[in-house]
């Protein structure tokens, strides 16, 4: 149980006191994009995703922590959130840009999302001094997470 | 179209009254084996707090060396019922204070005596031995008069998303209470069980401390211990608990 407990404390609040994210070192630009629909076709600043960096960041609590929400088929994650619907199969129902756009601001499709969004900086309220002006990902990080996404068929 | 109205009328009459009594504490969402630990004295560690703070209410402080006890005499009658009509306004100064505040309050006013640190030992003491004395009586704070722009300031507060996560208090304890935040079940973030033991701080912690945790989680500023902005939420937490029975000493995770 202990463990359990660990995930929302030393992954968002642990962060905190001891742990820089690299991202934090250097100013973070927001990509421009556009949207068609409910999907950003094309990749942020034409870069290529990497998968495998971007099952790292789904599960890492200090970044993308996206289990606290959402369960995923992935190994050796006893303790997974059930606030979301779960990513398993998501790849096979949602575009890769679907995808790109629910990642960038879900809040685009539903205002009252509970997900945040991970490439916002505007908008936001009460954000703490080593957060402000910062998105969650940068657009290198935001292609990662898509392409690993997209290999969840099922 | 009366009719109607009424029926209305009558369906949210009953859609308030379904939230009050559907708010869920925490203790309810721990495992057993922990909420037996809450009731048994002997085994919450909360207590030791409990205990401490009412060797302090007899120790005289202060330039006039005067005790809690000189001028409240017995805690367990003097002292019962009072967490639970906290925070209040207090009549002198027309401020709003919660419990810490107002037993600091008593030591620069009335002993002569400097104020206790916020979430130093002695003041989660006092003030977990003051709130013990309403264990099991109905949270009813005043949310009227003086008290209703700090009431609603705290529910702005509230359903306001905050952060670089963006998410409000509401969205997490109105919306998905019950459901697993990896693995931590969200309670309705009712605020009577405080100071509360957590394991995971390995000790008792104001609700201030428990604020700054939630506040920090979505990655939004934690504003300082006994901020107004958070009395004025603690005020709001108080009024939505109306009726829910104060816990102290709580046990969490
Ligand atoms: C605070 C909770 C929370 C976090 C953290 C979160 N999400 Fe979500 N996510 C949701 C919710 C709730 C939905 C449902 C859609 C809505 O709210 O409109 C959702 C929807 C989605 C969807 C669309 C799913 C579908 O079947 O349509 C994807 C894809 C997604 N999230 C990916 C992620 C990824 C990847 C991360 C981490 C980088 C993440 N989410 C982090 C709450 C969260
Ligand atoms: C010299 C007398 C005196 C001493 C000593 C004293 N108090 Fe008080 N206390 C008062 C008075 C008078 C009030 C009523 C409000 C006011 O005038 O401050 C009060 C009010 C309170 C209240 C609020 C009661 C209510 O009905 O809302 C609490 C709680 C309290 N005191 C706790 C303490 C604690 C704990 C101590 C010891 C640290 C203490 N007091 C020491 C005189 C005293
Ligand atoms: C992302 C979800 C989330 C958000 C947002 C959040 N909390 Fe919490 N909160 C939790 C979790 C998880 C706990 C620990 C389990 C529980 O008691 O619900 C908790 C605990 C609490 C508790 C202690 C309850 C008890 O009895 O021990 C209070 C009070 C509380 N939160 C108030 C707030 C307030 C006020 C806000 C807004 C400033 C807030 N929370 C924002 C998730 C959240």
């Amino acid at each position: 149980m202990r463990g359990a407990s660990q995930g929302w404390r030393a992954g968002l609040i642990g962060l905190a006191f001891c742990f820089v994210p690299p991202a934090l070192a250097t100013e973070v630009r927001i990509a421009t994009f556009e949207a068609v629909g409910d999907a950003i076709p094309a990749p942020l600043d034409g870069l290529a995703g990497d998968s495998t960096r971007g099952q790292k960041l789904v599960r890492d609590r200090e970044t993308g922590n996206c289990l606290i929400c959402h369960q995923a088929p992935v190994a050796n994650e006893p303790f997974q959130g059930d606030l979301a619907p779960s990513l398993a199969g998501v790849g096979g129902r949602l575009s890769v840009g679907q995808l790109r756009l629910r990642l960038v601001d879900q809040s685009k499709l539903n205002p009252a999302t509970l997900m945040p969004a991970y490439h916002r900086v505007d908008g936001l309220t009460r954000v703490a001094a080593r957060y402000r002006n910062r998105p969650v990902f940068s657009a290198q990080e935001i292609e990662d997470v898509v392409a690993w996404l997209a290999t969840l068929k099922e | 179209m009366r009719s109607a109205l009424l029926a209305l009328v009558v369906l949210m009459a009953g859609a308030i009254a379904a939230t009050a009594e559907t708010r869920t504490s925490a203790r309810e969402l721990l495992p057993p084996e922990l909420q037996a630990q809450q009731a048994d004295d002997d085994a919450n560690p909360g207590m030791l707090w409990v205990t401490s703070g009412q060797q302090l209410w007899s120790m005289p402080a202060g330039a006039n060396a005067k005790s809690c006890s000189e001028c409240h005499g017995d805690a367990t009658t003097s002292m019962r019922g009072i967490a639970a009509r906290y925070p209040a306004i207090d009549a002198k100064s027309g401020r709003l204070m919660n419990l810490e505040q107002r037993i600091n309050n008593c030591r620069t006013a009335n002993m002569a005596a400097a104020a206790l640190p916020y979430e130093g030992e002695d003041l989660l003491a006092l003030t977990a031995y003051v709130a013990h004395q309403s264990r099991g009586l109905p949270v009813s704070v005043r949310i009227d008069n003086a008290a209703a722009p700090h009431f609603e300031a705290g529910r702005r507060f509230y359903f306001e998303r905050q952060g670089q996560l963006n998410v409000s208090c509401s969205q997490c304890h109105d919306d998905n209470v019950g459901r697993r935040l990896r693995g931590d079940r969200i309670s309705s973030g009712l605020p009577t069980a405080w100071p509360a033991y957590r394991l995971d701080w390995q000790k008792m912690g104001s609700l201030h401390r428990r604020l700054r945790a939630c506040s920090l989680g979505v990655r939004a500023e934690q504003l300082d211990f006994g901020s107004p902005e958070y009395v004025n939420l603690e005020l709001y937490l108080a009024g939505r608990a109306d009726g829910h029975l104060v816990e102290t000493p709580g046990l969490r995770k």
